[in-house]
């Protein structure tokens, strides 16, 4: 149980849930962060603002941990801008082809007990955990 | 309004990323990495934060369900329910994904706070990936009922 912080976690994990009941309650939306990022692409979208303004609120939280002394460190990265590209571009198609990702289906969705999500989830969890798997354990390993 | 309360929202997400630490690729590596759980090396906290989130959204939802959103006409509650194959073959690209670098879209939206250029490759690579499917299956011709129905799981 290396780096286990389970105290941060409930306190940020409740901070997640309040935010997407509070979106719900005010917008009337489902707080997945790919549902949200990924309408701004789409040409027949007509509701670029609430989505544009949670996307501020989303970075702005970062900035204000680093106006109060606690800055956030740049996160790791693997090594290969090839790698991280194509990551990048599989996490935003997969999330737009699977409508959701780990907010959207993760925490929105099994909170509904939607079926739907709980494969989703399921199966995003197990596809990433072979990945790493095979890249920390499998080559050579 | 709604700009300012999905303002809020976001930030208010953001702070559980923040205080929860998912916005460090080793926290959630650290989770996905299943393997280490016999050497002890196995990071539990993205159980508790989900664990969390769900604790929060379940009561939450519940409580809210009847009611009309304060600053929209209804809300868009997700009505899909077919477990199809664009599902399941989006979330394992997802999975893959997520595995090979540990950032999903939220966590790496907030990190573009950090100006990691490696951040900043991540998701400009994701929003070509969504339009790219966008552009491929635009979704314009359903009628409005229909893409409620199938546009919002998350």
């Amino acid at each position: 149980m290396a780096n286990f912080t389970p105290i941060s976690a409930a306190i940020g994990g409740a901070l997640i849930g309040l935010s997407a009941v509070l979106l719900m309650l005010f917008t009337g939306r489902i707080a997945g962060i790919a549902g949200i990022t990924g309408g701004l692409f789409n040409p027949k979208t007509d509701d670029r603002m609430w989505r544009l303004a949670f996307i501020a609120g989303l970075i702005a939280a970062p900035l204000a941990a680093a106006l109060l002394g606690h800055p956030v460190a740049m996160p790791e990265m693997p090594g290969s801008m090839i790698a991280i590209a194509v990551a990048g571009l599989l996490v935003g198609f997969g999330t737009r082809l699977g409508n959701g990702c780990t907010s959207g289906h993760g925490i929105c969705g099994i909170a509904r007990l939607s079926p739907r999500s709980i494969a989703a989830t399921l199966v995003f969890m197990v596809a990433a955990m072979i990945v790493v798997a095979l890249t920390r354990h499998g080559i050579g390993g | 309004m709604p700009a300012i309360a999905s303002l809020l929202c976001g930030f208010i997400f953001g702070a559980g990323l923040v205080i929860s630490h998912m916005v460090q690729t080793t926290k959630v590596l650290g989770f996905l990495d299943v393997l280490a759980i016999p050497s002890g090396g196995w990071d539990p906290t993205l159980v508790v934060v989900m664990a969390a989130g769900l604790l929060v959204t379940g009561i939450g939802y519940a409580l809210i369900r009847p009611r009309q959103p304060i600053f929209a006409p209804r809300s868009q509650w997700p009505t899909a329910s077919a477990i199809d194959r664009p599902l399941l073959a989006g979330a394992a690209l997802f999975g893959i994904g997520w595995g090979l670098v540990g950032l999903c879209p939220g966590p790496a939206i907030a990190d573009l706070a950090t100006l990691s250029p490696g951040v900043i490759v991540f998701v400009v690579a994701m929003a070509v990936g969504m339009a790219a499917h966008d552009l491929w299956q635009p979704g314009a011709d359903r009628p409005v009922e229909q893409k409620l129905a199938t546009a919002t799981d998350g």
